[in-house]
C-alpha cells in the first residue's frame, strides 16, 4: 500500500539529515505551486511504497511566512498518512512548541527526539516514556547523524498510519482558556470532524482569518465567538493569540520540569565559539578572513583552475596535466622565434627586398613523402623561391631588430636577428603538448577531426562545433566552479556560520532592503555572476532574495574587466597617466548602481513594506556531514544544469546562427569566418542595423556598437572579441593599442560615447549564463523578465545620462530632445531616491491570505 | 500608549529581564512569540553585533538574534 509520510520540525533540527538518510539519492526537489519554497520529496530506501516529504523548517504553524503556509497547508489539506515530527532534544522547549500545534491537527504522529546522543553527552536526562505519555503519542530517540533509530521511527509511523491512530495529548491549558475553548466547540457542533476539533476551536478563538473564512460560519456564531474571546481577553488581560502561545509554552515548561533532568553547566560550546566569532571587535576581522577564503578558493585559485580546465581543456584545445612549465617555456621560445621571423622579414622589406616568396613558403606546410606529386612540386618551387630570397638577404646583410622584455626585471632590450638565427627560427617546430606529459585533447578538437574525417558538410560541422559544443561547453564550463562554491556554502550553512553572517552584516544591508546574507553573492559576483546568482539560494526571505538577484550582476565580473580595459585604453590612448581613474570608476559605478537600484526598487509596491523581521535563531555550531554538504551541492548544481543549462544552450545556438549565416554576394548561406570582415554580411549585422536606433541617443547607434552589445549577452568576454572581428583585427587582446584606436574610431571617437557604451555593457542584462541562473532563482518567468528588463532599462538610462549630459559639458553633444529626456529621467531617479517611503496597505493577514489563495488556486 | 515602560532594547548587555508584554501586531509580534519570548519568560541580553545592531539574546536555552527596532516591541520588567 502506498503511504505518505511528512517530516516536520524546526529549522536546524536535523530534518534534512534524516531526510537524506531515509531517501538516499532517491529525492527530487521542486517548488510548491505559487510560492518559492522548495519542495523535497523522495522514496524510502527500504520500501519504494513509502513517499517521504521534507516540509520546510518552521517554528510555528501561524500563516505568516511562505514556509509556514506551505507546511500548514500540506499538513491540513494534503493530509499525509503520518507525520514524523523531528525534535531537537538539546533544545526541547522551543521545539515542542511546534509539536503542540502539530498534535492538535489530528494526524497520526510520531515524535523523533533527535540528537539524543548530545543530550546524554551533556549529562542531561530525558524521560522518554513520561514525555510520550504527556504528549499522547509515541516518542522515539534518534540520531539522524549516525543514522541510529531511523528505521524504527519510520516503522512506527507506518504502524500508526495503518491503525490511523491520532494523538491523544494530555496537555491542557489553564481552566479559563479550556472553558472558552469548550464553548467554541459547542458552537462549531458537527461542522468539523472530531479529530480536527481542537485545532479549529483554537483558531476560531484566536480569530484567525484563514480558518474563519474556510468554515463560513454564520454571522450569529461569529459574534458569539467574539464575545467569548472578549471575555477571555478581559479576564487574562492579554489578546488571545498571546494567551494561547503563553499557554502552550507554559504547558511545555511544566512537562519539561517533570521529564527533563538538567545538570547545571556553564557556557555551551556554541556560546564559547560565538564569544569569539561574533565578538564586537573580532567579529568583523574573522568575517573578512572567512569571506576571503571563500572568494580565494572558489573564485581566485581552485575555481579558476577548474574553470580553465573545463573551458580550455575539456571544451578547448586540450589540457596538459604534467610538465606544464617546460611546455610553457617551449611555447614561449617558439613565440619568440616567430617574432624573430617577423622582425627579419620586416627589415628585409625595408631594405627593398621582395619578401613575398619567403612568406609564401612559410605559409606552406611540408607535405608528407607520399603526398601527391603536384603538392610536392609546389613545395619544391616555393622552397627555391625562399632560397633565392635568403641569398639576396645574406648578400644585403639584413639584420632585424626586435624588443625583448625580460620577464623578471621587465627591462626591455633590443635584440638583433641575423640570417643564421632567422633560419633557425624558420626550422623551429611548434611544441606539441602531447609530447610533454599527460595530455588530453579537448572535445571540440576530437570531434572536429572526426567530422573532417567523415567529410561532414561545413554548415553541419559549424553547427556541431561552434553551435552545439560551444553551447554545451558554456553550460558545463561553470560546473566545476559551482561545485566548489556550493561545497563551501554548504559547509558555511551546515556548521551554522551562515546565520552569523546575516547577524554581522545585517545593519549595512538592511538599509538597502537586502539581507546580511546578500554579502556573499555580491562578493562572488566580482568573480562571476553565475555562481553569485546561484548563491542567493541561502537567503530565505523572498523579497531580499529577489532584490539581490536583480542587482548582484551589476558588480563588474571577471569577464567585464577586458571591456573596462578596452575602454580604458580607448580613452587613454597614449595618455596613460591622466586616465588611471577609469577602472576604479567603473567598479564604483557598479556599487553605486546596486545601492541606487535597491533604494529605488524598495519603494515599489512589489518590494514595499518593512524589512523582513530578523528574529531568527543562531543555531548551535555543528560539524557538517560530508553527505549533507555533497547532497546540497548536487541539488543546486542539478538545478543549474536543468533550469539554467537549457537557456544557455538554446541562446548559444541562436547566436551562432545569427553570426555564421548571412547574405554574401547575393546568396544566403554559411559565411566564411576566415574572411576578415565576414561579420558585416551576417544576420547579426542586419539585426544590429535594425536595433541601432535604440542606442542612437546613447552615442553608439551604429550596427557595430549594437552587435557588440548583443554578442556580449553570450558572454561578456565576447565584447572585445567582437570588436576585434568587426574592426578586422582578428584575435587581438584588450591591451593591444591597435584595438584601442579602432574601437575609438568605431565609437565615433568621442569619449562620452565610449563611456556610455561601457556603462551600458556593464550594467545591462548579464550574459545568458547569468540570465539562466536568474531564471532558476526567480522560479517565475514574470520575475525573470522583470529582473532582466529592469537591468537593461536602468543601464540604458544611465548610459543616456552619461552621453547626453556628459556630452553637453564636453561639447560633443548639442542640446536636443534626448538631452531633455535625460534630464527628466535624472530628475525622476533623484525623486524616487529621495522621496519618503510611500504608504501601501500592508495588512499582513490579507497578504498571507492572497498568497494562500494563489497557492490553492494553483 | 506612549509610556510603555522599559523595552528589551534598553536592557544592558549581560543582564536578564522578564518579558512583560508584547507590542505591535501581525507577523512580527507572532514571530517574537513563536521564538519563545512570551509573558514571564526570562531573557538574557547576550551581546550586540559588531556593527551595533542587531542584538543576541538567550531565551529558553537558545540563541536568538533580533534587531533593536524589533526589541522595542518587547516590554520587560
Amino acid at each position: 500500500m502506498a503511504i505518505r509520510i511528512a517530516l516536520a520540525g524546526n529549522p536546524n533540527c536535523g530534518k534534512t539529515t534524516l531526510f537524506n538518510d531515509l531517501t538516499g539519492t532517491n529525492q527530487y526537489t521542486g517548488n510548491w505551486p505559487g510560492v518559492t519554497v522548495s519542495k523535497k520529496e523522495g522514496t524510502y530506501r527500504r520500501d519504494k511504497d513509502v513517499t517521504i516529504t521534507d516540509l520546510p523548517g518552521v517554528y510555528s504553524l501561524s500563516p505568516y511566512t511562505p514556509e509556514e503556509i506551505v507546511t500548514r497547508d500540506y499538513l491540513m489539506s494534503d493530509a499525509p498518512d503520518a507525520v514524523i515530527n523531528i525534535v531537537d532534544a538539546t533544545n526541547l522547549e522551543r521545539n515542542l512548541y511546534l509539536t503542540t500545534q502539530i498534535l492538535d491537527l489530528g494526524l497520526p504522529c510520531v515524535i523523533a527526539l533527535n540528537m539524543m546522543d548530545l543530550v546524554e553527552k551533556n549529562g542531561d536526562q530525558i524521560d522518554i516514556d513520561q514525555l510520550s505519555e504527556d504528549l499522547g503519542c509515541p516518542v522515539m530517540p534518534l540520531s539522524a547523524l549516525k543514522s541510529r533509530g531511523t528505521e524504527e521511527v519510520v516503522a512506527k509511523a507506518r504502524e500508526l498510519a495503518d491503525a490511523d491512530k491520532v494523538p491523544a495529548t494530555k496537555m491542557r491549558f489553564a481552566d479559563d482558556v479550556e472553558a472558552s475553548l469548550n464553548k467554541v466547540i459547542d458552537i462549531i457542533g458537527d461542522r468539523v470532524p472530531a479529530r480536527e476539533m481542537r485545532w479549529t476551536a483554537i483558531k476560531l478563538l484566536e480569530g484567525e482569518q484563514l480558518t474563519t473564512d474556510k468554515l463560513q460560519l454564520p454571522a450569529e456564531d461569529l459574534s458569539k465567538i467574539a464575545v467569548i474571546r472578549a471575555t477571555l481577553e478581559t479576564v487574562m488581560d492579554d489578546d488571545t493569540e498571546s494567551i494561547i502561545t503563553n499557554e502552550r509554552y507554559d504547558a511545555i515548561s511544566n512537562m519539561c520540569t517533570t521529564c527533563v533532568k538538567r545538570t547545571t553547566r556553564g557556557m555551551t560550546t556554541t556560546q564559547k565559539i560565538d564569544r569569539i566569532v561574533t565578538n564586537r571587535v573580532l567579529g568583523i576581522p574573522i568575517f573578512i578572513v572567512v569571506m576571503f577564503l571563500v572568494y580565494f578558493i572558489s573564485v581566485s585559485t581552485v575555481g579558476t583552475i577548474a574553470t580553465d580546465w573545463a573551458n580550455d581543456g575539456l571544451f578547448g584545445d586540450g589540457w596538459l596535466y604534467t610538465n606544464t612549465e617546460e611546455y610553457d617555456e617551449a611555447t614561449g621560445d617558439f613565440e619568440a622565434q616567430q617574432e624573430m621571423i617577423g622582425a627579419y622579414l620586416e627589415a628585409a622589406e625595408e631594405d627593398g627586398l621582395d619578401i613575398e616568396p619567403a612568406e609564401a613558403f612559410l605559409a606552406l606546410e611540408e607535405p608528407a613523402e607520399d603526398a601527391e606529386s603536384a603538392d610536392l612540386a609546389a613545395y619544391a618551387q616555393a622552397e627555391e623561391g625562399f632560397d633565392a630570397f635568403m641569398d639576396d638577404a645574406r648578400a644585403a646583410g639584413i639584420m632585424g631588430t626586435m624588443e625583448v622584455e625580460d620577464e623578471d626585471t621587465g627591462e626591455v632590450t633590443e635584440e638583433t636577428v641575423n640570417a643564421a638565427t632567422f633560419l633557425k627560427a624558420v626550422s623551429a617546430e611548434e611544441p606539441d603538448p602531447a609530447e610533454f606529459g599527460l595530455w588530453h585533447p579537448g572535445i571540440p578538437v576530437v570531434v572536429e577531426e572526426w567530422l573532417t574525417a567523415i567529410d561532414c558538410a561545413p554548415w553541419l560541422q559549424s553547427l556541431i562545433i561552434d553551435g552545439i559544443l560551444a553551447g554545451v561547453g558554456a553550460v558545463i564550463g561553470f560546473v566545476p566552479q559551482l561545485i566548489i562554491l556550493f561545497i563551501l556554502l554548504g559547509i558555511l550553512e551546515g556548521c551554522g556560520y551562515m546565520a552569523r553572517v546575516a547577524f554581522i552584516m545585517d545593519r549595512i544591508f538592511r538599509r538597502f532592503g537586502l539581507s546580511g546574507k546578500s554579502f556573499i553573492p555580491m562578493l562572488i559576483a566580482s568573480g562571476c555572476g553565475v555562481p553569485a546568482v546561484m548563491a542567493t539560494k541561502t537567503i530565505e526571505n523572498e523579497k531580499d532574495r529577489r532584490m539581490t538577484v536583480m542587482t548582484t550582476t551589476m558588480i563588474p565580473c571577471g569577464a567585464k574587466l577586458p571591456i573596462i580595459a578596452l575602454v580604458f585604453g580607448a580613452l587613454a590612448g597614449s595618455f596613460y597617466e591622466g586616465t588611471w581613474w577609469v577602472a576604479p570608476l567603473f567598479y564604483f559605478l557598479g556599487l553605486a548602481a546596486i545601492i541606487i537600484s535597491c533604494i529605488m526598487l524598495k519603494k515599489l509596491r512589489a518590494f514595499a513594506g518593512d524589512a523582513a523581521p530578523f528574529i531568527m535563531e543562531l543555531p548551535a555550531y555543528h560539524l557538517p556531514t560530508v553527505k549533507n554538504v555533497l547532497l546540497s551541492m548536487w541539488e543546486r548544481v542539478k538545478a543549474y544544469l536543468v533550469k539554467a543549462g537549457t537557456i544557455i544552450f538554446l541562446s548559444s545556438i541562436v547566436i551562432w546562427f545569427l553570426l555564421q549565416f548571412g547574405v554574401y554576394e547575393g546568396a544566403f548561406g554559411l559565411l566564411d569566418t576566415e574572411m576578415d570582415d565576414y561579420i558585416q554580411y551576417s544576420l547579426m549585422a542586419g539585426l544590429g542595423n535594425g536595433l541601432a536606433w535604440i542606442f542612437a541617443p546613447l552615442g553608439f547607434g551604429n550596427w557595430e556598437g549594437t552587435v557588440t552589445s548583443i554578442t556580449g549577452l553570450v558572454a561578456k568576454e565576447n565584447v572585445v572579441a567582437t570588436v576585434g572581428i568587426i574592426t578586422s583585427l582578428g584575435e587581438v587582446g584588450e591591451d593591444d593599442p591597435t584595438i584601442w584606436m579602432s574601437f575609438a574610431t568605431m565609437m565615433g571617437g568621442t569619449s562620452v560615447a565610449i563611456m556610455a557604451f561601457c556603462a551600458f555593457n556593464l550594467l545591462c542584462a548579464p550574459c545568458f549564463a547569468a540570465m539562466g541562473a536568474i531564471r532558476n532563482q526567480m522560479r517565475s518567468a514574470k520575475w525573470t523578465w522583470a529582473a532582466i528588463g529592469y537591468m537593461t532599462a536602468f543601464a540604458w538610462v544611465v548610459a543616456l545620462i552619461i552621453y547626453q549630459l556628459g556630452g553637453l559639458i564636453t561639447g560633443d553633444v548639442m542640446f536636443n530632445v534626448w538631452t531633455v529626456i535625460a534630464i527628466l529621467l535624472l530628475v525622476g531617479m533623484l525623486f524616487q531616491l529621495f522621496r519618503p517611503m510611500p504608504k501601501y496597505n500592508k495588512d499582513e493577514n490579507r497578504k498571507a491570505q492572497a498568497t494562500l489563495d494563489a497557492h490553492t488556486a494553483a | 500608549m506612549t509610556d510603555q515602560g522599559k523595552t528589551l532594547r534598553e536592557v544592558p548587555i549581560g543582564e536578564t529581564a522578564t518579558v512583560r508584554r508584547l507590542m505591535g501586531e501581525g507577523a512580527l509580534r507572532r514571530r517574537i512569540m513563536d521564538m519563545g519570548l512570551t509573558k514571564g519568560t526570562p531573557v538574557l541580553v547576550r551581546k550586540v553585533a559588531p556593527l551595533g545592531d542587531p542584538i543576541e539574546v538567550t531565551v529558553r536555552g537558545t540563541e536568538v538574534s533580533l534587531r533593536k527596532a524589533e526589541a522595542e516591541h518587547v516590554l520587560v520588567d
